[in-house]
């Protein structure tokens, strides 16, 4: 993906962060540039909220420096840790945690009230922040009175309020209803690219990371595992999580030219060249199934046992054991694929998957 | 007339209890049928608490004088505890600090002969070494010292007030006590000068307190009058331990505690 | 939303369970019955006579005031001593939080003679202060307001301190977030929160300073006007009349009661 023009790399954040949380032990670096969106994705106890703890001041670091432009938030070595409030990171968190006991205005006017301005500045850069999200006709509301959606949107401008440099999102859209968070994700997202800091959004789902971010962060157990853009991610997974994060049959081997030998024991053939230590992956879609072994077949044709099958989006999801990969695989077919060929648990099949599908990349 | 019964259903049940208490006591506590024999049982005896030591004293002497008796006391305010004989609350014999009190229970025919057995009389109680050089009832008048008395509602500040009436002296406390004790507990604490409270009081408090007497004191003379309840399960000993107060062994006691005789 | 609460808590009242009913109706009735047995036994046809005695007047004036004052340094000094058991996570708090249980579970006589060692005439601090000025706090007005101050505070740390450990916490988070100091965070966010926690451990305290009298007849002593409370007032009453002194009590609870419902529709049902 190309920059965008207001990118920055010299005002961003750059972030060592170590530090142990029960048995998680997080140990990252992380660069978010100026006007750069980054999602920082993982499952549940990747260490993603240590993260934006540890970011937003919130939780000191046992090792590490982190660095927001030429600022110097934490460095442990030098005995620097900036207090949260003298960090220009704004932060959403995952239910907003608007003040209940304040009005929409005054939680917005809060932070620029908290840094200095006087009580009507304060309410008028918390006036132009709602308008910029859309939200200035909840100004005198309560939190308790307005639905999800808004509640998102005001915390954004709360947090955009105090002009932040780096703005944080814990799960932006994880309190909101499904339609609900299709409206919202899109705002977000322009909203997210109107601003000129850097970002860092939480995310276990995909869609958000790959609708609102530039770029992708990976991590498990505490560990970047993957980083790039949401398509390089989507179409080269390098871990299971990943993989199945993005709905990617994935298995490691060795290539041999335009064959792979797969961990698992099996042979998967490809259209590049490959050689060495390989990824190889390939969409559920491009999986066909036969119930008998096919004519004219394709380069790959596994003969497997049908484990399961569940309706996803269009069509239905069927999981195969494969019998000669060592490894189950997922194809996607029609609803009337599914009762053409009467398949159902515990069925045999033939998978058939053409070279050219298969994606091969080094590890 | 039923309650009364009932009352006296209660004491003797009580005494009961109490002696099963006891253990190797005689069981007896019938009333007796006639005079001449020996006192024994269980009394209660309810007295003023101006009385705790004194009494506690008379009744061990008593006791070992006696045999077979056993004395159970409860020493509280006099108002209170003729409060209490009026409620009918099991009592044998009631020793009161003052004969208004007194007075009370015999108006309810509940306290029929009482008899003048001790007198107090007031003393200046300072802090030991009179660091506010207290030297009379005068001082009682001076604004920059810290004076305690007794409110006016309790005995003890009855009789102040009669004292410095006849003395003509407006005294100027900074606090009236709701009872001599806390009075004296001031002065024990060093936080007033001086307080007016019972001689008997000022012996019992110890090296802490030091008394200085006045001339005035005997124009408030506080007279004790004890009697056998006439509601008593066990008139015999109640009777008998009056006779012990008010006879030579009980009156070397009570003389002891500072208390003058009758 | 209140409409809906409110039906809501009827729905959940028409079928409580026998064995919460019962002894929450015991309770109270072991509650209301004694103070039934104030207002019947009340000398009623005295009442005007006793209530509009100068003493008694004086003595509740005395009451009020003190009560009020005591309760207002307790919410000073008491606030911040929860916020410290609450949230600093200092070492050796539950000693500390044991201690301040302390006034609690103490006799309030013995609370008065303990204030005495410390701030008496001869007390450890109250001799140099004596020394110094010539002032001593027993049978003054302060004395009144130091002993119902610490018979009352335990009350409100508790009641405070149990508010901030049941608020969210986050949104202090929040706030130093937006560039709060900790001082802002503390009165624009903590304390609004906990408002209501405040308030019913403020009224809590003020109650407590009203009924107070072990502490008070001890530490300060007992005279019209500066230090006679309106509890001392009935306990002296009672040992003459003890009619005045029912009919004394009547009016404490009444003007008591007052308050607190007028207070309750003011603080406590604010969202």
């Amino acid at each position: 993906m190309t920059r965008r023009p207001h990118e920055r790399p010299d005002a961003g954040l750059a972030a060592r962060i170590c530090l142990q949380r029960g048995a998680l032990r997080v140990d990252l670096e992380l660069a978010v540039l100026a006007g750069e969106v980054v999602a920082l994705v993982g499952p549940n106890g990747a260490g993603k909220s240590t993260v934006l703890r540890a970011l937003a001041g919130l939780l000191p670091l046992q090792q590490g420096r982190t660095m927001l432009g030429s600022m110097i938030m934490d460095d442990v070595d030098a005995g620097i840790r900036e207090p949260s409030h003298r960090r220009p990171v704004g932060v959403v968190f995952q239910d907003y945690l608007l003040f209940p006991h304040l009005s929409v205005l005054d939680n917005v006017a809060f932070g620029p009230r908290a840094t200095g301005a006087s009580r009507h500045d304060a309410r008028e850069k918390a006036r132009q922040a709602l308008r910029r999200v859309g939200a200035a006709e909840l100004s005198t509301l309560r939190p308790g009175r307005i639905s999800g959606g808004q509640a998102q949107r005001v915390a954004l401008a709360r947090a955009l309020a105090t002009d932040p440099q780096l703005l944080l999102l814990d799960e932006p859209l994880a309190a909101l209803d499904a339609r609900t968070r299709l409206m919202v994700r899109g705002e977000l997202r322009r909203h997210l690219a109107d601003f000129a800091g850097a970002t860092l959004v939480i995310t276990h789902d995909p869609v958000d990371a790959a609708v609102l971010a530039d770029r992708l962060v990976v991590i498990e157990s505490g560990s970047v595992v993957q980083t790039g853009t949401p398509t390089e991610v989507a179409r080269r997974p390098r871990t299971e999580y990943v993989a199945r994060l993005v709905g990617l049959n994935l298995m490691t081997g060795t290539g041999h030219g335009h064959r792979v030998d797969v961990a698992g024991g099996g042979v998967v053939h490809v259209a590049a060249h490959s050689e060495g230590e390989m990824y190889v992956a390939f969409r559920p879609a491009a999986v066909s199934l036969f119930t008998k072994r096919p004519e004219g077949s394709p380069r790959n044709l596994w003969q497997g046992r049908i484990s399961g099958l569940e309706p996803h989006g269009e069509g239905v999801r069927v999981e195969i054991g494969a019998l000669h990969l060592g490894a189950s695989i997922l194809a996607e077919v029609t609803q009337a694929a599914v009762a053409d060929l009467g398949l159902r648990p515990g069925s045999t099949v033939w998978a058939g998957v053409k070279a050219s599908d298969v994606e091969v990349y080094p590890r | 007339m039923r309650a009364r019964l009932l009352r006296r259903l209660f004491a003797a049940l009580t005494a009961t209890v109490l002696l099963l208490g006891c253990g190797a006591q005689p069981k007896s506590s019938v009333p007796p049928a006639g005079a001449g024999q020996p006192a024994t049982g269980v009394i209660v005896v309810l007295a003023a608490a101006s009385l705790t030591e004194a009494f506690q004293r008379i009744g061990a002497a008593f006791q070992t004088s006696h045999p077979g008796t056993k004395i159970n006391f409860s020493f509280g305010s006099s108002a209170t505890l003729a409060a209490q004989i009026i409620q009918g609350a099991p009592a044998d014999v009631f020793a009161a600090a003052n004969e208004p009190t007194m007075k009370t229970v015999t108006d309810h025919g509940l306290a029929p002969a009482a008899q003048i057995f001790a007198t107090n009389t007031l003393q200046i109680a300072v802090p030991a070494g009179n660091p506010g050089g207290v030297s009379g009832l005068h001082d009682f008048a001076d604004a920059s010292k810290r004076i305690a008395l007794c409110a006016e509602q309790v005995p003890c500040g009855q009789a102040a007030q009669t004292i410095f009436e006849r003395a003509g002296i407006s005294p100027r406390p900074d606090t009236l006590e709701s009872d001599v004790k806390a009075a004296l507990q001031k002065v024990r604490l060093n936080e007033v000068d001086a307080a007016l409270v019972y001689r008997t009081d000022v012996i019992a408090a110890g090296a802490d307190v030091e008394g200085i007497d006045f001339d005035e004191s005997a124009t408030a003379v506080n007279r004790y009058p004890i009697c056998a309840v006439s509601d008593s399960a066990n008139p015999l000993t109640a009777r008998a331990f009056v006779d012990y107060v008010v006879g030579p062994d009980g009156q070397a006691v009570l003389s002891k505690a500072g208390f003058g005789s009758p | 939303m209140e409409t809906r609460q409110r039906h809501r808590e009827r729905v959940l009242l028409g079928k409580v369970p026998w064995l919460l009913a019962a002894p929450a109706l015991l309770a109270l009735l072991f509650l209301i019955l004694p103070l039934l047995g104030l207002l019947i036994r009340a000398p009623w046809p005295d009442a005007w006579q006793v209530i509009t005695d100068d003493q008694a007047v004086q003595a509740l004036r005395l009451s009020l005031i003190t009560a009020t004052v005591s309760m207002l340094i307790a919410m000073v000094l008491g606030v911040p001593l929860a916020w410290l058991l609450a949230r600093s996570g200092l070492p050796g708090l539950g000693v500390l939080r044991a201690l301040i249980t302390v006034p609690l579970v103490l006799p309030p006589v013995v609370g008065g003679v303990a204030l005495f060692t410390i701030l008496g005439r001869s007390g450890l601090l109250g001799r140099p202060l004596f020394e110094l000025t010539g002032f001593a706090f027993p049978f003054t007005p302060y004395a009144v307001v130091l002993a119902q101050v610490f018979v009352a505070l335990p009350y409100l740390v508790l009641s405070v301190e149990g508010a901030l450990r049941t608020a969210d916490s986050r949104y202090e988070e929040a706030a130093a977030t937006l560039g709060a100091r900790p001082m802002t965070v503390f009165s624009r966010v903590t304390l609004p929160l906990i408002g209501p926690g405040v308030a019913a451990g403020a009224v809590l305290a003020w109650a407590r300073a009203l009924g107070e009298f072990g502490a008070t007849i001890t530490f300060a002593g007992n005279f019209p006007g500066t230090t006679r409370t309106m509890p001392l007032e009935v306990y002296l009453a009672l040992e003459t009349d003890p009619g005045a002194a029912l009919m004394l009590s009547v009016l404490l609870l009444a003007v008591s009661v007052l308050v607190l419902v007028l207070l309750r529709d003011r603080w406590v049902n604010r969202w």
